[in-house]
């Protein structure tokens, strides 16, 4: 077994006093949640923390609530299984619902949580490694080298985004909410990308993550995920769709969003979607036509990169593929997209 | 001892067909019994070599090659060494005696000695007081070196002879090459009907076993070294330890715990095992090393890369006449079992079809990668696969339904194949018609619309051979009961259960020819200071050579028993028969004892009770070179039919479900055989759609995890139907 290198942990049993912790101990601290991402990157020496100050005894973090005005709040340590098991959130955002679902597998979903989710790190076959086989390439920019080897002479990391629920929020317009030492803080999710696998996340390492908050939705919201892996179970994605659509009582698309990830550093907001489908009735040959044209728009805006395992080529060839199956199982009430 | 070939008389299950009436005087064999380990694994209780503790012990790690192809400049371990909590670094200098799993192909180091030969290649190892201080040390030493040009690709190997990452390699970066040609193949290509030709590729598999390597050694202050290994194979392990540590081999003891799957992945001798025993006598205090999962993927000894060519001629009606194969076997870094890989690649095709003419060109390379062996159907599932996709296409070319064309070129039972191998008995008829019918092929085939379908394979494969690996005329499986007048019979087998059940299987053919319960028989196995020497469980020759051996040692026994008791009751032996725990006399039932009093009656009659048996193989295989290689006593024959679809947008292929039939021979346990089966199928399924063993650009390894590298979790597999 790969050992974890050494570290102290701390269970804070309230957020002011994780806070507290996080600013004593500054860059040698790390937050915990679910540890599904944080373990393995520790056992790679990607992340080498001396304090990991754990959020699982900080009971407010945990579950999902009413957030007034038919908003929902999802506390950051609820869990994927959790969240993709919940009544509201099926019928409020059943794209997230899905997304959550897929995530890795039972035993991960159970332990790792919606806020290390939207936190995870970003991605790379050249980085998440052992350290030794780190060593033997040379490393890498985003960790202990100067190259990157995607793009050779690359002087930009270029890892994918690959978090599952990330592009669902998006399409969903949550919002975050995070507590720091300058205290609370509400930014759209939207807001929090940076388009530098290095660190992709505008987040400081002081700050916390609290809950995630998703506006209402109505009876014509329609959303479904699609989600290219090679196994039907466990990995990451090798593509991501998030479709929204939102139809009146005749069944007419009255707005639409379409968000990729696992391409590149940030999740990937397709152009004009609304624009395409907005006026088209979800069904038949029309929708079928408006859903390709937002097909093709991804295609031209999608260029993966062999950042993460897969054939590049291939994965931007299934992105219209998923973009118009996903789309058209929002439109039918319908998803994910999975295992085909 | 003789070489024996068949049960001979008075066996129980003898000589009575399948579906004969005498069958069902079995008591024991063709029942499901469960396994007689299967409860101490299913409640955690069974012991592996990681769960061995011993006072003292120390654990070491080993420091690998981050250079795919270098000579080693130069190693400084001082800083290691002063570490605190280290006791001992040792490097290649300190066992520089060279082993590997086939005599005539020695070219491994336990540590590398001048040079290394892919990313992962021992260099040094260090014991300490626990891991993570091994770990700080291997960080510690410093290693200068000189790289090489690194060969990734096979063909450049064939084509570029310098540098040579073997020195002792005859042709330049070559590691065997075997070409044979049985009847005139050109002939019988120019004159045929039709001919298909065409090239395949597989690529690289490993064996993905749930328990990585360990070995736990301990050195007696008598200088008597013991070594717990998680092998396939403790002969082999014995005999290399002996060799490289210049120990007397009888001063060497190997055992086998439990043992979490091999494959074939834990045949050969590893590093690990020279590494823990030198150790171990450098300090005096017992050593464990545990691969991580990483480092299983180094020591890989997977399924070799093939580029394979095949030309087939047949007659416009099917029958085959010729079949051509020109095969580049990428060996990886080591020679490991390749020369024997390199015959099976051509040695194993010719069944279950008739062959008239026949010739296969194989040559295995070295490249910088990490070293190739053998796995589950060692060296013929790359040939099956192009050669069973080349049939199709003479299917299709000739407008033949694809399980008729194999129907057709059935090979038949009790005949010879054209490189000289004894086919006996021979089902794989039997198994096409089941296949066909219970998949609905006919009514089926060509109604499942475009992109679904249905597919057939067929193949056969050794239950051993009478190649010993190091040449001998000693038997090839041994066995020893001991008899305790409690009732209690205890089997000494060197053979290795690694999961596929062979301690249960002797278990239960002893119990099947004493008449007892499997529950009253013990069984003591892969333990060279306590049981006779097995050669090990490869080539699939477990069941039917330790199993042979088994029926001689527990007949041996019976008649003895049997002997006394007739003495004792004053009747004809012929009379006395052992059944259900009791001993009785066939002619008036009511004369009966238990097997613990008939034990009592033999002990005081004639000795303490025991006895031994072996099997060892009859003079087999075609008298050429190689000839004995494949050549096996007996052949298991085998048809699956696939449902599979392909999204024709995606490129994904979904394969629904699988029917699977085998011939086996007697299924000495039915329930066994049928997890062998399905565990198959579904590893053949996930090498053809979701397993790849390769390196990157650079040699290093694409993906060495289980995240990475992608065997099939429950949801991936199909529906399976035997
Ligand atoms: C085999 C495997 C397969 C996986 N497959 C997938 C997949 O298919 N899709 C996918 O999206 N993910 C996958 N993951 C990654 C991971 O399991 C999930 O992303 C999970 O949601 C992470 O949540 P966690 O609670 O375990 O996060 P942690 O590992 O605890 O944390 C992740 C990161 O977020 C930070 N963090 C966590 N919570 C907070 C907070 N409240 N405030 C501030 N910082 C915080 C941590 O410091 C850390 O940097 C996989 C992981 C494994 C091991
Ligand atoms: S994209 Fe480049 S820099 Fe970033 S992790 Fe991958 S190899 Fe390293």
């Amino acid at each position: 077994m790969l050992r974890l290198p050494k570290f102290e942990v701390r269970t804070p049993e309230s957020l002011d006093a994780a806070l507290a912790l996080l600013a004593e101990f500054g860059p040698d601290a790390r937050v915990i949640a679910g540890g599904t991402d944080l373990v393995p990157n520790m056992k790679h020496e990607l992340v080498t923390p001396r304090i990991v100050v754990s959020l699982a005894r900080i009971p407010e973090l945990r579950g999902v609530g009413d957030a007034g005005a038919g908003w929902l709040r999802l506390g950051a340590m609820t869990s994927l299984a959790d969240v993709a098991a919940d009544a509201r959130v099926r019928a409020q955002a059943p794209a997230l619902a899905q997304a959550a679902g897929l995530v890795a597998g039972p035993q991960l979903r159970t332990m790792g949580t919606l806020g290390g989710n939207v936190l995870l790190d970003t991605r790379c076959q050249w980085y998440n490694q052992t350290y030794f086989w780190r060593e033997a390439l040379g490393f890498c920019l985003k960790k202990d080298g100067t190259l990157c080897h995607v793009v050779e002479g690359g002087s930009k990391c270029v890892a994918a985004a690959s978090n599952d629920t990330a592009p669902a929020l998006m399409t969903l317009r949550a919002e975050l909410v995070f507590v720091g030492p300058q205290g609370r803080r509400v930014t759209p999710i939207d807001d929090l990308w940076l388009a530098d696998g290095a660190a992709n996340k505008k987040c400081a390492s002081d700050e916390l993550l609290v809950e995630v908050r998703l506006p209402p939705t109505g009876p014509g919201h329609r959303g479904a995920y699609g989600k290219l892996r090679e196994r039907a179970s466990i990995d990451f994605p090798l593509l991501g769709v998030a479709t929204r659509i939102e139809l009146d009582a005749r069944g007419t698309i009255t707005d639409a969003d379409v968000v990729l990830t696992a391409l590149q550093a940030r999740p990937v907001r397709v152009k004009r979607a609304a624009e395409l489908l907005l006026g088209v009735r979800a069904e038949g040959d029309a929708f079928l036509a408006a859903a390709r044209a937002v097909a093709d728009q991804a295609h031209r805006q999608a260029h993966p990169m062999p950042n993460i395992p897969g054939d590049a080529e291939w994965r931007r060839a299934m992105v219209p593929v998923y973009v118009r199956r996903t789309l058209e199982a929002a439109a039918r009430g319908a998803g994910p997209v999975h295992a085909v | 001892m003789a070489a024996r070939d068949q049960h001979g008389i008075g066996a129980p299950w003898g000589d009575a067909a399948a579906g004969d009436p005498a069958n069902r005087a079995f008591q024991v064999v063709g029942k499901p019994h469960r396994k007689i380990d299967g409860l101490a694994k299913a409640t955690g209780r069974a012991q592996y070599a990681d769960d061995l503790v011993l006072p003292g012990m120390l654990h070491a790690k080993t420091l690998r090659s981050p250079h795919a192809h270098a000579m080693i400049v130069a190693i400084d371990a001082s800083k290691a060494k002063a570490l605190p909590g280290v006791h001992a670094v040792i490097t290649g200098a300190d066992l520089p005696i060279k082993y590997g799993v086939i005599p005539w192909t020695q070219d491994e180091h336990a540590l590398a000695l001048d040079k290394v030969r892919f990313i992962g290649d021992e260099v040094a190892a260090v014991a300490a007081i626990d891991e993570d201080t091994a770990n700080a040390a291997l960080k510690l030493i410093r290693v200068e070196y000189e790289p090489l040009h690194a060969f990734l690709d096979p063909r450049e190997s064939l084509a570029r002879p310098e540098p040579k990452i073997h020195e002792e390699s005859k042709t330049g970066n070559v590691s065997k090459h075997v070409d044979l040609a049985f009847g005139d193949v050109d002939a019988a290509l120019a004159s045929a009907e039709v001919v298909v030709e065409g090239d395949y590729v597989f690529h690289g598999t490993t064996h993905a076993a749930i328990e990585p390597h360990c070995a736990v050694a301990q050195f007696s202050a008598e200088g008597r070294l013991t070594v717990w290994s998680s092998t396939q194979i403790t002969h082999y392990v014995h005999r290399a330890l002996a060799k490289v540590l210049e120990l007397p081999i009888q001063k060497i003891r190997v055992v086998q715990p439990a043992l979490g799957g091999a494959f074939g992945g834990k045949s050969d001798p590893f590093s690990l095992e020279f590494c823990v025993a030198k150790l171990a006598m450098f300090t005096g205090r017992p050593v464990k090393m545990l691969y991580t999962r990483e480092e299983v993927f180094y020591c890989h000894r997977g399924r070799h890369p093939m580029k394979l060519r095949y030309r087939t001629a047949a007659s416009k009606d099917g029958k085959i006449d010729a079949v051509d194969a020109k095969i580049l076997i990428d060996g990886g870094s080591y020679s490991s079992f390749g020369l024997v890989t390199t015959y099976y690649s051509g040695q194993l095709l010719t069944g279950p079809y008739h062959f008239p003419t026949y010739r296969f060109d194989s040559t295995r390379v070295f490249t910088n990668k990490p070293p190739c062996g053998p796995k589950r159907g060692h060296g013929s599932v790359q040939p099956r696969f192009a050669f069973e996709v080349q049939l199709d296409e003479l299917a299709e070319k000739l407008a033949l339904d694809p399980i008729e064309l194999r129907r057709r070129n059935f090979q038949g039972d009790f005949t010879r194949t054209v490189n000289g191998q004894r086919i006996t008995s021979n089902g794989f008829l039997a198994c096409l018609d089941e296949v066909e019918r219970a998949s609905g092929w006919r009514a089926r085939r060509a109604k499942l619309g475009r992109g679904r379908g249905l597919g057939v394979a067929g193949s056969m494969y050794i239950s051993g051979t009478n190649y010993p690996v190091y040449p001998n005329k000693m038997p090839q499986a041994g066995i020893q009961l001991a008899v305790e007048r409690s009732g209690r019979v205890t089997v000494f087998t060197g053979s290795n259960d690694i999961g596929q059940g062979s301690n249960s299987m002797v278990a239960y053919v002893v119990a099947e020819e004493l008449g007892m319960d499997v529950a009253d028989i013990r069984v003591v196995a892969a333990d060279t200071d306590l049981v006779p020497v097995d050669l090990g469980a490869y080539s699939s020759r477990v069941t039917f050579m330790v199993g042979n051996a088994t029926i001689d040692a527990a007949r041996k026994l019976r008649t003895q028993i049997a002997g006394a008791v007739a003495k004792e009751w004053q009747i004809d032996a012929a009379r006395v028969r052992m059944g259900n725990g009791k001993v009785f006399d066939l002619d008036s039932t009511e004369r009966c004892i238990t097997t613990a009093e008939a034990f009592q009656i033999a002990e005081a009659r004639c000795d303490t009770l025991g006895a031994t048996g072996s099997y060892n193989t009859p003079t087999l295989g075609g008298d050429y070179r190689g000839g004995t290689i494949g050549a096996s006593p007996a052949y298991s024959f085998t048809a699956h039919v696939v449902e599979a679809s392909v999204d024709v947008e995606t490129g994904r292929i979904t394969c629904h479900k699988v029917w699977i039939a085998h011939d086996c021979g007697r299924a000495l346990n039915p329930m066994l055989v049928a997890g062998q089966m399905e565990g198959s199928a579904y590893m053949g399924i996930a090498e053809a759609l979701l397993e790849d063993h390769g390196v990157n650009r650079f040699g290093l390894h694409a993906g060495p995890s289980l995240l990475d590298y992608r065997i099939p979790t429950s949801v991936d597999t199909p529906e399976l139907r035997r």
